[in-house]
């Protein structure tokens, strides 16, 4: 079969018919992973949450409410964990705009009182063999069971309590940083019982 | 040519990477280690085989002078189709991958094939031509990312092998050309005493 000649009307009908057939299948697959897509945001969220509170037994991500931060537009998001309608601890979305390559998000869980239960890293951009290293037991272990109004969440270099990571002291700063952001927060705004 | 060849060339006589040198951005982005080089290879496989067998079908339709345009729209739904699977099915690779992955819209491989060898070949030979040349990229991301994760941080697809900290620089965009570079040499000399 010959070539189609390039006149005018070959060009501009190809094209329509090629990007309406592309953009009908895209419409398509879109509809159809729509479900899984909001699912697998859905499952990671709570993986985060149960990973940085206590046992609970209702359900942290309906009951989630917002605090607006001091001295900013920005709201963090707070998922309280009960556990017999008893708040038993919360955790906290908070993030740090100081990091080597951006944000950092982290999931940060306090008891009622504030100390911190655990911390999980959501996202990032920093290093690879440096600045990751935050998400490892050896660096968090110092921040578990601390309560930031006694521990100071800057880094030792700063006149903090926090031992920086070896040739990542930006992202320990952020991490503390955002730390103490959930902290700040959610003992202004948060609920406590 | 038959379609043996055309599926054997994109490993070495003809490959992407180490021949070629197309395709650069993805090879040295996300090649920090093995299982994300394979993770992008599978993708733009799949997107080169598509397109590949698309474009052959379709070549006689479209006027040579609106063949490029035409070729990038095919490609592109190609590629959301693979990010959108991708974040519903497999979110950890995606989110390993995700900056990289609408990038496989202006990778010079898949265009190029289309360009030279599918709008003037038929399905079958277009087929194995996508097979071989995905296969021989994918071939040559793992072989990097394997490199740079094994000497970056003694691991090799996610099992550590020495509990020690490796050379960072190899993680690190300069291990990532210094790696290709070495690579280049020893197969273009297998290339040449072959």
């Amino acid at each position: 079969m010959a070539k189609k000649e390039s006149t005018l009307f070959n060009m501009v009908s190809s094209l329509v018919i090629v990007t309406l057939v592309a953009s009908t299948a895209l419409g398509y697959v879109y509809e159809l992973t729509k479900g899984p897509i909001a699912a697998a945001k859905l499952a990671a969220k709570i993986k985060a949450i149960d990973e940085v509170v206590l046992p609970y037994d209702n359900n942290p991500v309906e009951e989630m409410y917002k605090i607006s931060v001091e001295g900013s537009v920005d709201s963090l998001e707070v998922y309280p964990a009960k556990k017999d309608g008893k708040l038993i601890a919360s955790a906290i979305r908070s993030y740090s705009p100081k990091g080597y390559g951006g944000n950092i998000w982290l999931m940060v869980g306090l008891l009622p009182d504030g100390n911190i239960q655990n911390i999980v890293v959501l996202e990032h951009k920093e290093t690879p063999g440096l600045g990751t290293k935050m998400n490892t037991l050896e660096f968090q272990d110092q921040f578990l069971g601390k309560n930031p109004s006694s521990f100071n969440l800057k880094v030792q270099k700063d006149g903090g309590d926090v031992d920086a990571l070896t040739g990542a002291t930006i992202t320990s700063r952020a991490f503390g940083g955002a730390t103490q952001r959930a902290f700040d927060t959610y003992m202004k705004g948060g609920q406590h019982e | 040519m038959n379609n043996l060849q055309n599926f054997n060339k994109g490993f070495f006589k003809e490959n992407a990477v180490f021949v070629q040198l197309l395709g650069m951005c993805p090879t040295l982005g996300v090649t920090t280690t093995a299982f994300n080089g394979l993770g992008m290879g599978l993708a733009t496989t799949f997107v080169l085989l598509m397109s590949n067998i698309s474009i052959s079908l379709i070549k006689s339709f479209i006027p040579d002078k609106v063949r490029i345009p035409a070729y990038i729209v095919v490609i592109a739904s190609f590629v959301t189709i693979v990010d959108l699977v991708m974040a519903g099915y497999l979110p950890e690779l995606h989110k390993n991958l995700g900056l990289f992955i609408p990038l496989i819209v202006v990778n010079c491989i898949v265009l190029g094939r289309a360009e030279a060898f599918a709008s003037k070949n038929g399905v079958v030979s277009s087929i194995f031509d996508g097979l071989g040349m995905g296969f021989g990229f994918s071939m040559a991301l793992v072989m990097l990312g394997g490199i740079r994760e094994l000497l970056g941080s003694l691991s090799i697809f996610g099992i550590q092998l020495v509990e020690a900290d490796g050379i960072l620089l190899f993680i690190l965009p300069p291990g990532a050309f210094i790696a290709l570079g070495f690579l280049i040499a020893l197969i273009n000399h297998l290339r040449k005493t072959a």
